[in-house]
């Protein structure tokens, strides 16, 4: 029976071409509160949510919102029976002011003239109501990421949204907005919304969610009406299917010389050094000032792996064997580094990805048909092919499930332990702690402090990264 | 059919074709008709290769067909001063190469928007042509300049024998060269690289600026060469020749399956888009087609083909 209050997923099924997608989900969430929906990338999440934001059709199943099916078409469709996803690449016009953003395709008008002072007004309101203290007239592009989340969400709360589901919202945000967004979530709570809320990151599932339901493989596992007695280890174990205890299995090495120092930076021979800071604190930022000249940089051994992978990663349409001979052709290359060795390239990204055991049905695909983790190893592999001695790695893991994690961090104790020095940069302070022998703190674009693995404990790492008094002067 | 598309659909299209015009239109299976048509798509022909790797590493470039009437025109002045056939030829390669490479540098080093920046390059280069000729064309009296874009192969096939001038075996050896390149070079392996992600290639240490400036320098001179082919056909140098030329070249890429954003390119779609183009023209005219039809219908079928393109990129 589906409840008459909140929504209720009834014998969902979704299937592509050659894909079982989803199969035979049921699950209710009562109106009033925050569910997760838990899952290693591509257990059907997504797929879940591009349902109930008519994206796509269910092959077979029924969506109720408060007893009433819901079908939708299209997107709009979608929007107008009450369903609002704020998707980790944000819908927003850029160009738009706010308030054109939040009213777009029902901007107030009359007879074809739109109605500024309502749109003012209708808009002040709005924003009121997730106290977000910017002006209508705003350009959306001059607002920060998580201002402009915010505004997806008002934009969610005017088409009187019945349902909102976040999809990774607070991949970008620092710790401070993201409290914030979890303070708007418990008002959305408040006021009787379903809300659902997708994330890897299991302290904020545990945080701020009641109940969950977890994924794999495009089957329903397991739904907890609540996570009082439910601990992490306990999700991660039913999202993988088997028991991940300890997800870095860090084992003590000995640091050798120093290969890089860098605006007070050391990295030494065999160790893995973490760099820790929120976002904005210039992470990124100094690890492309080491690497500011790539083609030099390679040839003296010190490779980036950079955060985006989709921008600045991958040639997407590029095959397997493309991406990961992009850089080391040159050394293979005859004719004085003109002539391509089909040979030598083939032979290298073979063992590529055997080492890296990218999962790819064939040496040709492009690559961006394979899932991020694959992606990911597929571009140490090309810095593998080199004979390297550092790897800057910018949040390596990011948006990569727990299975994948693990096997990029026992890649980078590979690593290590051929003696190469690892850089991380990773927002994510237990991945920090949990492989990094040590650590430094990033604020305000300087390094506020510098931890051993003993000495690294949670509490002083965000006390070095969060703002404080000296720097705002 | 999305399949077949993929595996070299244009192909099929472009060998239903030429069946289809053999059958149905008097004179076309004929080999003078061949020459003429092969002799017709030799200038866009070389310039789509260029463009080719314009198109692949995301670029464009609007100003060839003014380099190619001022190289023409330039060939015509030295020979005509100098009767010197290798000054007439290596003097407008290098004009060629030196217009590119400032489209080059200007797009690469000051990142500036190849449509402005090759806009801007077409006016003045077509500009210029059209200044030191004071507008009108200046005659070649030179009779062995004459024989570079005259000389002829025949080829003992048919009555008479197939006949490729050399502005024809220039454009298949150009194909030939732009496909190795393309394929089997460094250089043409970072263009798609650099067309596919260019921060990405930055970041894994392909100089995009050098990349992208070795396109446009190599697109300038093949610009010149066939200005110079043309100019020793015609016996003259025309400074308004060739109005038009990139969008045909470029229309030759996108039918033959050359990605518009960058990263996507393969020279067997470059020769088929290059040759549908060039039979479609040559068959409306047998049928004695109006040429301002013509226009119509090659602009109709570029429209169907980007159709095709994006229909056939959606997930």
């Amino acid at each position: 029976m589906p409840i008459s209050s909140g929504l209720s997923i009834q014998d969902i099924s979704k299937s592509f071409p050659g894909v079982q997608a989803l199969q035979n989900i049921t699950f209710d969430v009562p109106a009033g509160t925050v569910h997760a929906l838990c899952g290693e990338n591509g257990a059907g999440k997504s797929t879940l949510l591009k349902i109930l934001a008519g994206v796509h059709a269910a092959t077979t199943g029924v969506i109720t919102i408060d007893g009433k099916p819901h079908a939708p078409q299209t997107p709009a469709d979608a929007l107008k029976s009450g369903i609002g996803v704020i998707y980790q690449e944000l819908h927003l016009v850029d160009e738009l002011s706010v308030a054109e953003n939040l009213f777009l395709g029902s901007l107030p008008s009359k007879s074809g003239i739109v109605d500024k002072a309502k749109l003012a007004a209708d808009t002040k309101a709005a924003l009121a109501r997730i106290k977000l203290d910017v002006r209508p007239e705003t350009r959306l592009g001059d607002l920060s990421l998580a201002q402009r989340q915010m505004v997806e969400i008002a934009k969610a709360l005017v088409r009187d949204a019945r349902v909102v589901a976040f999809d990774e919202p607070t991949s970008s945000l620092s710790a401070r907005e993201a409290d914030t967004l979890f303070d708007r979530i418990a008002e959305l709570r408040a006021a009787g919304k379903v809300v659902l809320y997708v994330s890897h990151r299991m302290d904020e599932i545990k945080r701020i969610c009641d109940g969950a339901t977890v994924f794999r493989d495009g089957q329903h596992v397991v739904t907890y009406s609540s996570l009082e007695n439910v601990s992490i280890d306990q999700l991660v174990k039913d999202m993988v299917g088997r028991d991940i205890t300890d997800i870095y299995g860090y084992t003590p090495r000995t640091a050798g010389d120093v290969l890089l120092e860098h605006e007070g930076v050391t990295v030494r021979a065999g160790e893995i050094v973490g760099l820790f800071g929120l976002v904005g604190a210039g992470r990124s930022e100094l690890l492309h000032r080491i690497y500011a000249e790539p083609r030099k940089c390679i040839q003296n051994g010190i490779v980036l792996c950079p955060e985006d992978r989709k921008h600045e990663g991958i040639i997407p349409m590029g095959s397997v064997a493309e991406n990961i001979n992009l850089s080391i052709r040159r050394v293979y290359a005859g004719l004085g580094g003109i002539w391509i060795n089909d040979a030598k390239e083939k032979a290298n990204a073979e063992k590529q990805v055997a080492a890296m055991r990218v999962k790819t049905p064939s040496l040709t695909q492009e690559i961006r048909n394979l899932s991020g983790g694959n992606q990911q190893k597929a571009i140490l592999g090309r810095w593998l092919s080199e004979d390297i001695k550092v790897m800057l790695l910018d949040e390596p893991t990011r948006g990569i499930d727990v299975g994948a994690k693990r096997e990029i961090y026992d890649i980078l104790y590979r690593l290590a332990a051929d003696g190469i020095g690892i850089l991380m940069v990773s927002s994510e302070l237990p991945e920090v702690l949990g492989t990094c022998d040590r650590v430094y703190v990033m604020r305000n674009n300087r390094i506020s402090a510098e931890f051993s693995r003993s000495e690294a404990t949670p509490e002083r790492c965000l006390a070095a990264a969060l703002p404080s008094a000296e720097d705002s002067q | 059919m999305k399949r077949l598309l993929e595996k070299g659909g244009m192909g099929l299209v472009c060998v239903i074709m030429i069946l289809l015009c053999a059958i149905f239109v008097p004179h076309f299976a004929s080999t003078n008709n061949i020459t003429a048509l092969l002799m017709s798509i030799s200038t866009i022909g070389m310039v789509a290769c260029t463009m080719m790797l314009c198109l692949a590493a995301g670029d464009f470039d609007l100003s060839i067909g003014s380099t190619l009437a001022l190289a023409g025109v330039v060939s015509a002045i030295v020979i005509n001063a100098t009767g010197n056939i290798f000054l007439a030829v290596v003097i407008p390669l290098a004009l060629g190469a030196f217009i590119g490479s400032v489209n080059g540098i200007v797009i690469a080093q000051f990142q500036i928007n190849p449509l402005i920046a090759t806009l801007a390059m077409q006016q003045v280069v077509r500009g210029a042509a059209l200044l030191i000729t004071k507008g009108s064309s200046i005659g070649i009296s030179n009779e062995a300049f004459g024989g570079l874009g005259k000389a002829k192969l025949l080829i003992p096939v048919g009555v008479p024998p197939l006949s490729l001038q050399s502005p024809v075996w220039v454009m298949a050896i150009i194909f030939v060269v732009f496909g190795i390149i393309l394929n089997r070079t460094t250089f043409g392996r970072n263009t798609l690289a650099v067309g596919g992600n260019k921060e990405a290639a930055r970041l894994a240490g392909i100089s995009v600026t050098k990349t992208k400036i070795g396109i446009f320098l190599l697109q300038g001179m093949v610009a010149a060469l066939a200005g110079v082919l043309a100019a020793s056909r015609v016996s003259s140098g025309q400074p308004n020749a060739a109005q038009g030329l990139e969008l045909q070249a470029i229309s030759g890429c996108v039918l033959g399956g050359v990605s518009l954003t960058g990263g996507i390119a393969r020279i067997q779609g470059v020769v088929v888009g290059v040759l549908i183009m060039g039979i479609l023209q040559n068959a409306m005219s047998l049928q004695n087609i109006d040429a301002f039809w013509q226009l119509v219908t090659s602009g109709g079928v570029l429209l169907v083909a980007v159709l095709l393109d994006r229909w056939k990129n959606r997930a």
